[in-house]
């Protein structure tokens, strides 16, 4: 993915907050990958989570935002578990979640459109989690 | 021994299995699960973010519930509760203003939590506590060498501070189930993401994420999934159903709780397990090896 940086675009700002509610230091990233080949869900990201990361390091948290990624990503805590720099990408995605849900982003989920039969059959541990990471 | 014990929501309803067989296993193993008083639920997912404490309140008025039974060990059977409450009180122990700021919020409650005064055990650990030889003595059925996979899932084994095992090659399940006389087999996918809570809103990435854990035991030629988390279970056991109408030639696996196996072998009567509940029916693999 090619993006041209200059020096209005690099938002910096906007970055440091993505540190400050994931608790890391996107920039110990060296861009190896093993979390994008260790992630179970990559197939359905628009932007597999190691060029989450590099884009966090350029500031570009919008073009993020506008991905799938972090929507898609079920907390497994793979990629954390394995990041040889200690970068906890789980933790970015959460925070990419809270950000963009603050932002006033629309529900991932939405509870009406759960059907009755749905959340019958369910467990209550699934619909409980996904609401307190999908929504607002 | 005595325990504090920490059901969780689904531990009553969906994974009833789990408890009914986890607390009559523990019976035989002379262990006496106390159940707390006017528990609530512990969150289910950990709140990742450093920002928004009010997702912390759940899991550490939990916390509070097990210090005032004075115990000071707290078991639970759901692996999400584990995660959930071990990662809660690593939060409060590590960040203490923020502990602080929890702690005011709930200025009701008449006891205050730090962080390290309860010890939250899952199942499986106390399990492998209790000797080997004790374990092998409780065993009254001979498994027959009953090739299981053994699958962890996400939230016992990461992120490592409240792994219960090692976090790529856990082997807790497999020696407790080899104590028993089963023989699992080798199973590269054990510690793979099911895809969780995705099953709401993205069934379709939780589909394939169930192919591929149960294509990789049936090829190590296992015959049932033994786990111990009930949303894996869920996805696991519903999922490979709907995989199996959708197209016929995909051949499914029964999933079960290990404790559900685990009693059975030690002698609990087989039908404590309500079947109705699983999506794909154990009964002909137990029956085949003569465990019913």
């Amino acid at each position: 993915m090619a993006i041209s940086l200059n020096k209005e675009k690099l938002r910096t700002q906007e970055c440091e907050k993505l540190q400050e509610v994931s608790g890391t230091n996107v920039y110990s990233c060296y861009q190896c990958g093993n979390c994008t080949a260790g992630c179970p869900c990559v197939d359905a990201m628009d932007i597999p989570p190691h060029e989450v990361i590099r884009l966090a390091q350029f500031g570009q948290i919008e073009k993020i935002l506008d991905s799938n990624t972090m929507w898609i990503c079920a907390s497994c805590v793979t990629c954390s578990v394995r990041c040889p720099r200690s970068v906890d990408i789980s933790g970015v995605m959460e925070a990419l979640r809270q950000i963009a849900l603050q932002n006033g982003n629309e529900d991932v989920t939405k509870l009406g459109e759960l059907s009755s039969e749905e959340l019958e059959e369910l467990p209550q541990i699934a619909v409980i989690s996904n609401f307190r990471k999908l929504t607002s | 021994m005595e325990i504090s014990y920490y059901p969780g929501c689904t531990l009553k309803t969906k994974a009833i299995n789990f408890e009914t067989s986890a607390l009559a296993l523990l019976e035989k193993l002379d262990v006496k699960a106390i159940e707390l008083k006017d528990w609530n639920c512990c969150g289910v997912m950990f709140s990742q973010s450093q920002d928004n404490l009010m997702k912390q309140l759940a899991p550490i008025r939990t916390l509070i519930r097990a210090k005032e039974s004075g115990r000071d060990r707290l078991l639970t059977l759901c692996s999400m509760c584990y995660n959930t409450l071990k990662r809660s009180a690593l939060f409060i122990q590590e960040n203490e203003d923020k502990r602080d700021k929890i702690n005011d919020f709930m200025d009701l409650e008449e006891t205050e939590y730090f962080g390290n005064e309860i010890e939250v055990v899952n199942i499986l650990t106390l399990l492998d506590e209790i000797d080997k030889d004790k374990l092998k003595a409780s065993i009254v059925k001979d498994a027959k060498d009953l090739k299981v996979a053994t699958y962890y899932g996400c939230l016992l084994t990461r992120p490592k501070e409240v792994a219960i095992d090692n976090v790529e090659d856990p082997q807790i399940m497999e020696n407790l189930l080899e104590a028993a006389g089963c023989k699992p087999v080798y199973f590269p996918f054990k510690t793979e993401c099911c895809a969780s809570f995705q099953v709401v809103s993205r069934k379709d990435i939780a589909r394939e994420r169930t192919r591929k854990i149960v294509d990789s035991a049936r090829k190590n030629g296992a015959e049932m999934i033994l786990l111990a988390c009930p949303l894996c279970e869920y996805n696991l056991d519903k999922l490979q159903k709907e995989l199996h109408e959708e197209d016929s030639t995909f051949e499914t696996l029964p999933v079960l709780y290990v404790t559900q196996l685990l009693a059975i072998l030690a002698g609990v009567d087989p039908e404590i397990n309500d079947y109705s509940k699983h999506y794909i029916d154990p009964r002909p693999v137990l029956e085949r090896k003569g465990l019913l």
